[in-house]
């Protein structure tokens, strides 16, 4: 019999079976009344009797031709659903409070998932790797990069003799002009080694890869576009293969289009360009670049480190540095591989950031879900006498059992599809407001992953709230005419104190959650604390312009024009000062930095720390607020005559010469060739890296000055950016005005990354502000639901003994003191959830260390005061409920009961 | 029907292979198929009269009995007459002698003192 038969046939059958069983007893009657002389109405009664319950006969013969578990779960839910539909108000907020938790979860897990579980979108992801060096022995760089980069006489060294890698190459990101357009334009480049798209090895969507050929220094000129340049600016023109486009002045080749979505590494660019070495100009230094590579199938990384430990000794025998030193002083540096997988490189510190928030939304999730157990508990209540009654037809234990969990079960799964859509937009916020710095921010979408864990997550909170109302409607197993009659006392109170436990439970969690988001407010107070080396960040409009040296190849007609920027930039009415620098502080550009030497100090070549170099123009401090410590700022005269003067930070100046006054007229140089250069001023501490980095040590140079790595040939900086003071900073006209002011100079020159030093400064804050946001909403929301919880509880009390408080009110207990004892149990309850959630804390704060800045994972300022704010709020939430005490009248309510 | 000494809980299949045999010797409605089950038995087996439906549908999804509505002759109501089929009759066939094989098993482990003193 075909399923499509059976049940089509099932009405018939169940229509036979009705008759059959009433024939049955019919006939059982009949013969009672005729063998046993008993009148139809006793012989009936035997006849059900000998019989059994006819009703429950006939379902479990129906069951015969059911799927039973399936059926019997859709009637349960029909039956829930028509429940619900009679009590839309706890329907309502059960939806609410599901769908938003989970929700909120799967908003989130899907960008953990995104981020953090998806493998990485190019070929076999697991074999590539970001090449880094560990330098314990280079003083100073430790204080400002992850580690020690490559150099490119390292790349060749490694592309040459490696036995680990299948292909290795390096990659810098920066900006260029694309002119002969339309405007010109500055648009990201990286610029690319032979093997880089080798080692990514994703196929172009149009055209041709770079190929080696392309990498051979002076070859014929060529480009790759990205997929969003070329849609933007050819509109996705497949013709556009083969023709010329100006790339900073040069003319290059279009050879290719990589496809949407593809990044190097982490970054996002606009233009790839070879990068063309010339083996036979290069040093052992440059240690600029990143790595790449991808390891041969099987190898490990351990394995790939010790083969590039092999080669660094290839790589000192084979190069030097050009300034006659011994190459091999690179072994005081003490470099070996410290090669990481490419997943790690790119999801760098949010990795943390992003497991607290999934932390962070799972509690709130058990906080609700805790929330919906007591409402549920409470229906339970309502339901006593109907559960009652179904026991007493032949309900078994486990039917009932089912009955509560399918409702649960309905309950989850709706909430759970209303979360997804609350996902969909959960997922838009966040985006919106986390770092935008966030890596991978283009992969993240709703995945068949995600909706799995929507439905998981269902299931599991829908188990957790269920089970606690499955035991309870299981556990009294009260007869009919008990339930009818009312409430137990006994039944009660064991209710009340699962409701007190949920309660404990509620406060511990809500705790943990306070104690963090308390601990981050700390933090971005700690870092807003600290003085960053700027100051009125939000009126100081920074802006870049670069001036291509095929263009201007010349540093003093390049140095004029920036000059002239600077001073029609000075003249835009509104703007107080100006001048302009290689690096602005913030930017995640990894800055310039090397070593000095000291005059009078031990200075063997390499000994030396690593400092950070920037290059600046006379009232570059002024217009960003930088104090200048000691000493005097450059004038345009000191640059333009080259005189061999430099400024170094507070930091610098003390650690070199002991105090800022004392290295006014001492003397510093980089290279021993290099005549000494007098310092002349000292700034305060910049941090460079962020208000949570250390300030690195740095040196000013003039922005014009003599290369002592070229022979001491002039050169300035072809790309700067410029910092305008300025009341108007951010409008919409300043940008305006600024843009003629720079055109009014050269028509051809972009101006790029205009923001203001704000900007920049709460950019470097994002993670820490994000992070604050999200455990101070789910804080909030604790919060919020533990006081519904604490509420709840309170007045069901109160409402259970209406009867107790007449008896003692007729017995001369005053309001105050009965209003107390409600109060009192209240912070009794939330003691023990508080005790409980500092314990918990205590541990789960640890987690946070990597996050937290200036302030300790046990910070006693945190860990007082949420309890108290707790404290207060539980007396606020339970002095409500139990204030309607005073509204009990003594004879009411000992006549009601 | 009160529990008592004398009747016990019968295994799964017991009652399924009572009525197969019933019918096997005639077709029978399930109020005499009650009858001749406690008649035989010497009502040693309490079965509940209901009890005896849900296996009746077993057996019919089954395909081992079928039925047919009819008026009986002897008390001239309508009633449903099962009869079993030749599958019903391979089945219980089966049955009996793994049934045989247990009972044999069982009163082996028993011992035969015990079976002597018993019977």
């Amino acid at each position: 019999m075909g399923w499509m038969e059976r049940v089509f046939r099932r009405r018939r059958l169940y229509g036979e079976l009705a008759d059959e069983i009433g024939e049955h007893i019919e006939e059982k009657t009949e013969e009672l009344m005729r063998l046993e002389n008993l009148s139809r109405s006793e012989a009936r009664q035997a006849a059900l009797r000998a019989f059994g319950n006819p009703t429950l006969v006939q379902t479990r013969s129906r069951e015969v031709w059911e799927w039973p578990g399936f059926e019997s779960l859709f009637a349960d839910l029909k039956f829930a659903l028509r429940r619900l539909r009679k009590s839309p108000g706890f329907g309502i907020t059960v939806l609410l409070t599901l769908a938003i938790g989970i929700g909120a979860n799967t908003a989130v897990f899907t960008v953990v998932n995104s981020i953090l579980l998806k493998p990485l979108p190019y070929p076999q992801p697991e074999q590539l790797v970001a090449v880094w060096l560990h330098a314990p022995g280079a003083a100073g760089l430790t204080n400002f990069t992850e580690g020690l980069r490559l150099s490119p006489s390292m790349y060749l060294t490694f592309a040459e003799h490696n036995r680990t890698l299948q292909s290795i190459g390096v990659w810098i990101s920066g900006t260029a002009n694309v002119t002969r357009i339309a405007n010109p334009e500055e648009v990201h480049t990286t610029f690319i080694s032979d093997g880089v798209l080798q080692t990514l090895n994703v196929p172009p969507a149009a055209g041709r890869w770079i190929l080696t050929a392309d990498q051979a220094p002076h070859s014929h000129e060529v480009v790759m576009l990205s997929y969003g340049y070329w849609q933007r600016r050819f509109g996705g023109d497949r013709s556009v293969i083969g023709r010329n486009i100006e790339v900073d002045s040069m003319t290059r080749e279009i050879v290719g289009v990589m496809p949407r979505g593809f990044e190097v590494v982490n970054q996002d660019f606009d233009l790839l360009i070879p990068l063309a070495f010339d083996p036979r100009h290069q040093i052992l230094a440059g240690f600029g670049f990143n790595g790449i590579a991808r390891l041969k199938p099987g190898v490990t990384i351990g394995e790939a480190d010790a083969d590039i430990g092999r080669m660094l000794n290839i790589w000192m025998d084979s190069w030097t540095n050009g300034d006659g030193g011994d190459p091999h002083f690179y072994k005081t540096w003490r470099i070996s591989g410290a090669i990481r997988p490419m997943k790690q490189q790119i999801i760098g510190n949010v990795g943390s950031v992003l497991w607290v928030v999934m932390g962070t939304i799972g509690v709130v999730m058990l906080i609700a879900c805790t929330n919906v157990a007591n409402l549920l508990l409470v229906r339970a209540d309502g339901r006593q006498q109907e559960l009652a009654i179904r026991t007493a037809l032949g309900a078994g234990r486990g039917r009932i059992v089912r009955d509560v969990l399918g409702e649960c079960v309905l309950l989850a799964l709706i909430g759970g599809v209303a979360g997804i859509g609350i996902a969909m937009g959960g997922l838009r916020l966040l985006t919106a407001i986390g770092p935008t710095n966030l890596p991978r921010l283009h992969e993240i979408a709703l995945d068949v992953r995600s909706i799995a864990f929507t439905l998981v997550l269902s299931a599991v909170s829908a188990l957790l709230f269920g089970t606690v109302a499955a035991l309870k409607s299981m556990r009294p197993a009260v007869s009919l005419s008990h339930a009818s009659a009312g409430r137990t006392a006994s039944a009660s109170r064991e209710r009340q104190r699962m409701r007190n436990m949920l309660v404990v439970a509620q406060v511990a969690m809500a705790m943990v959650l306070l104690i963090s988001a308390v601990l981050m407010i700390r933090t971005l107070e700690a870092l807003r604390g600290v003085d960053p080396g700027f100051a009125d960040a939000n009126h100081v409009q920074t802006l870049r312009v670069a001036i291509p040296r095929p263009l201007v190849p010349d540093a003093q007609t390049t140095l004029r024009l920036e000059n002239s920027i600077a001073d029609k930039l000075a003249a835009i009415p509104g703007v107080s000062s100006v001048g302009f620098a290689s690096d602005l502080p913030m930017v995640e550009i990894d800055p310039a930095w090397n070593n000095i030497s000291i005059e009078g100090k031990d200075d063997r070549p390499g000994s030396a720390p690593m400092r950070l170099f920037n290059y600046i123009s006379p009232g570059y401090f002024h217009s960003q607020g930088t104090r200048l410590v000691a000493g005097r700022d450059y004038t345009w005269d000191d640059i333009y005559v080259l005189r061999p003067v430099g400024i170094v930070s507070e930091n610098l100046a003390r650690e070199s010469w002991g105090s800022a006054q004392a290295a006014i007229g001492k003397h510093l140089r980089i290279m021993p060739l290099q005549p000494w250069v007098e310092v002349v001023g000292v700034a305060q501490d910049v941090h460079q890296n962020g208000v949570d980095a250390e300030a690195p040590a740095t040196v000013y140079w003039p922005v014009m000055w003599k290369l002592p790595w070229a022979n001491n040939a002039v050169d300035t900086e072809h790309a700067v950016s410029f910092a305008v003071h300025s009341d108007r900073a951010g409008t919409e006209s300043l940008l305006t005005e600024i843009q003629r002011a720079v055109w009014q100079v050269n028509g051809s020159l972009p101006v790029a990354s205009m923001q203001t030093m704000g900007e920049l400064y709460g950019r470097s804050m994002a993670r820490t502000s994000f992070t604050l946001v999200m455990l101070a909403v789910a804080g909030a929301m604790a919060l919020a639901l533990s006081l519904i919880g604490i509420y709840g509880v309170i007045s069901y009390a109160v409402s259970q003994r209406t009867r107790e408080i007449g008896i003692r009110m007729a017995l001369g207990a005053r309001k105050g003191a009965l209003r107390w004892m409600f109060v009192r149990s209240a912070l009794a309850l939330t003691g023990i959830g508080v005790v409980l959630g500092l314990g918990a804390a205590g541990v789960l704060a640890r987690t946070l260390r990597t996050l937290l800045f200036g302030v300790s994972p046990l910070d006693p300022v945190s860990f007082a005061a949420v309890p108290f704010i707790l404290a207060v709020a539980a007396v606020l939430a339970s002095f409500l409920p139990a204030s309607r005490v005073a509204a009990v009248n003594p004879v009411d309510a000992l006549k009601e009961q | 029907m009160e529990n008592s000494n004398t009747s016990r809980d019968l295994f799964p299949g017991a009652l399924e292979m009572m009525i197969l045999e019933s019918l096997r010797r005639q077709p029978a409605h399930g109020y005499a198929l009650v009858q001749h089950i406690q008649q035989c038995s010497k009502n040693l087996l309490q079965v509940e009269e209901g009890s005896l439906y849900p296996a009746l549908q077993r057996l019919l999804k089954a395909k081992l009995v079928k039925a047919e509505w009819t008026i009986s002759p002897s008390t001239n109501r309508r009633v449903r007459i099962y009869e079993i089929t030749k599958a019903g009759l391979d089945h219980l066939e089966c049955e009996i002698s793994s049934f045989d094989r247990m009972l044999e098993g069982i009163q082996m482990v028993l011992g035969p003192e015990r079976r002597t003193a018993d019977s």
